[in-house]
């Protein structure tokens, strides 16, 4: 950190893109927590993690920012999605997205934003710092990662794998609680679980939602496609673009 | 154009031009087509029969399991690549090597925990 | 400034035009595989403009959007699925000294570019507002998943033996024995990569005798040309990927680097069309057992074989 403060009145090229994508995001992160629509959410998601990833390349930090992009935007986003396939997923708006606390989350969330910008404001006052790329590469965190910071690392491994097991504690249909889970009076009591019937044994079947119209399974729905069930078959049908 | 600024100007350049390419050929494709909609023509295709109930049906958690492996296992690949930028530097050598395999021994054990469980395989 | 102007039109073309070849090339190699002549007649000579026609028949086709579906996502999606080829194009070496930007974290930036077309299948499949292009989303959103995984261990495994992720650097590092040595890798790498473009064998995602088309059930004409573009666009990035960073790229004896970097994509590209041709469609639940208990495993196996020579040899 230097003492020296350029004027503000003549920003960089990188201050102006810097100012541009912090612009961008902020747009579209409101955009995800005001949108009506689900997967709208989700997908504006996208753009505000891009905008920080190209945040991320203008500070130069350059290995953070290709992290942003291959781990929120590869997947986490795409966890998000399925998270909302599993439960639901209409095309258009939701009436019920938006709840009565509405004024209350806009207060919590002004005072976050006020409690974090004092934070940084008073932490760094006018600290001004030389943009030098470099020091965001691969090479120079594989230094510090693994000449410093040795134990933290073999830690995170520990955290990751009690993440995991957790996550395949939680999606296994198999284990039984100890108290049984009380339902409602009009679902119809679901077979005690077989997991391996006979339809799922192929493919994604899709459970069809009770009191619904819209059993569609993978196999052996209402509809049937065309051409021949033989899904080994390479067909020709399809090639050229 | 050279140095870290000017490369990633430069695939700005092309992820613009990339768009360009896009909408261009969308646009020619506006110019060129006929546009006659027809109710029947905009329904969702169905093999033929009209269509049942909504676009949307609900699927099974199995597929989130797997997402959600990825993005742990994600997470821990990224470290393999500042790694191995260094691990053969003078002054790492052995040790990191020995420190890498540790942190890869414990997600290890993620996949055999998961193996074990059956998830991996399909129900 | 020439310069870049130079190896931005290469990128053109390469983007433009390969995948044309690759297509043509498939279509006579399919044909000629399976006992057929395949195109014939469009452009007099063996059919060497079937694809050209194509493309003015999509850009002529009418362009219909469901009523049902959901329009700008719908719209947007064959752009997200096909511009990450392009601008992944841009950190590829084709020759010595002949690369667009040598980018210090060239591979690790090619990898999470690439990741970002998985959105592309999951807009379109979601957005159609069709059962059938749902589950071929989320199908291929799953597949994607998995298989890069092990696509990324495999480059990991690169990375370690040259020490560097730029992937001019990679190849002016690469030796002969590293063939051997990276084997395993390779193989990883290339099936994986195989799976990430929904190609068959690994077609279940779009599996047109039960889904139809998958997420591309709804699209017509320009956007369904897109689509395809992506998918062969994907077949010439694929190759391009696998020779620069396990083939050696512009590497060999007597011929110019860059015929050399284009015998080896082409070759690549033919394996890709003879597994489709060889190969039937993987099941779903066989798909993700190749990946989870082969690939990654395989994947692992390569990082300590890597990591163990690199350090005691």
């Amino acid at each position: 950190m230097t003492e020296a403060v350029p004027s503000y009145l003549s920003p960089t090229g990188q201050e102006i893109v810097f100012l541009l994508l912090g612009a961008v995001a902020v747009g579209s992160a409101l955009l995800v927590v005001t949108t009506k629509q689900l997967v709208h959410a989700a997908l504006w998601l996208v753009l505000c993690f891009g905008a920080l990833a190209g945040g991320y390349l203008v500070l130069t930090a350059e290995f953070v920012a290709w992290v942003q992009v291959l781990i929120y935007v590869g997947a986490v986003i795409v966890l998000l999605l399925f998270g909302i396939m599993l439960t639901r997923a209409p095309i258009g708006r939701s009436a019920d997205l938006d709840s009565r606390n509405r004024p209350v989350a806009a207060l919590v969330a002004v005072a976050t934003a006020a409690v974090l910008v004092t934070v940084v404001i008073d932490a760094f006052r006018t600290a001004y710092t030389p943009l030098t790329p470099g020091g965001g590469a691969a090479s120079e965190l594989g230094a510090s990662v693994f000449a410093t910071w040795v134990l933290p690392f073999e830690a995170l491994s520990v955290l990751l794998l009690a993440a995991l097991i957790g996550a395949i504690v939680l999606s296994r249909t198999d284990i039984r609680g100890t108290t049984q889970p009380e339902s409602p009076a009009p679902t119809p009591p679901r077979p005690p679980t077989e997991p391996s019937s006979s339809a799922a044994t192929h493919g994604d079947t899709v459970e069809p939602p009770t009191s619904s119209e819209t059993a569609t399974s993978d196999h052996g729905g209402a509809v049937t496609p065309p051409g021949d069930r033989q899904g080994g078959a390479t067909s020709d049908e399809t090639g050229g673009a | 154009m050279d140095g870290y600024f000017g490369s990633y100007v430069l695939v700005a350049a092309l992820l613009a031009l990339g768009v360009a390419i896009v909408a261009g050929a969308l646009f020619a494709n506006r110019l060129l087509r006929p546009s006659r909609p027809t109710a029947e023509k905009l329904t969702t295709y169905e093999c033929g029969v009209d269509p049942v109930g909504d676009g949307w049906a609900q699927s099974q958690v199995r597929y989130y399991v797997f997402t959600y492996l990825y993005v742990v296992f994600a997470v821990d690949a990224v470290f393999l690549f500042p790694w191995a930028t260094v691990f053969d530097a003078p002054g790492y050598g052995l040790t990191t090597l020995v420190e890498m395999f540790v942190f890869l021994g414990f997600i290890a054990l993620g996949i055999v925990y998961a193996w074990r469980k059956r998830v991996l395989s399909w129900t | 400034m020439l310069d870049v102007a130079l190896s931005f039109a290469v990128i053109l073309v390469v983007f433009l035009v390969l995948p044309l070849i690759v297509g043509q090339t498939e279509h006579k190699v399919m044909a000629h595989m399976q006992s057929r002549l395949g195109p014939m007649y469009a452009g007099g000579f063996h059919g060497w403009a079937q694809l050209i026609a194509d493309g003015v028949k999509f850009a002529q086709k009418e362009d219909v959007i469901p009523a049902a579906a959901d329009r700008r996502v719908f719209m947007i999606a064959p752009g997200v699925a096909l511009v990450p080829y392009l601008v992944v194009l841009i950190a590829i070496p084709f020759d010595r000294d002949f690369v667009a930007v040598d980018l210090s974290l060239g591979l690790f930036f090619v990898l999470a570019v690439m990741g970002v077309g998985v959105l592309g299948s999951i807009m379109a499949g979601w957005a159609s507002a069709n059962k059938y292009s749902v589950l071929g989303g989320m199908r291929s959103a799953a597949q994607l998943m998995s298989y890069e995984l092990p696509l990324v261990l495999a480059a990991a495994s690169v990375a370690m033996a040259a020490g560097t992720l730029s992937l001019p650097g990679i190849v002016e590092a690469w030796q002969w024995w590293w063939l051997p040595w990276q084997a395993v890798g390779g193989v990883v790498f290339f099936v994986a990569g195989l799976a990430e473009l929904r190609r068959p064998p690994f077609d279940m995602p779009i599996a047109e005798s039960e889904i139809i088309m998958g997420p591309m059930t709804e699209y017509t004409g320009m956007r369904f040309a897109l689509f395809m573009l992506a998918e062969y666009a994907g077949i010439v990035v694929l190759s391009f990927l696998t020779t620069v960073l396990f083939l050696g790229g512009w590497h060999g004896p007597f011929l110019p680097g860059w015929l050399w970097t284009l015998v080896k994509v082409f070759a690549l590209a033919f394996v890709v069309i003879w597994l489709r041709v060889t190969y039937p469609r993987l099941r779903e639940d066989q798909l993700q057992k190749l990946a989870w208990a082969v690939l990654v495993p395989l994947a692992l196996f390569q990082l300590a074989l890597t990591g163990v020579v690199k350090v005691l040899v």
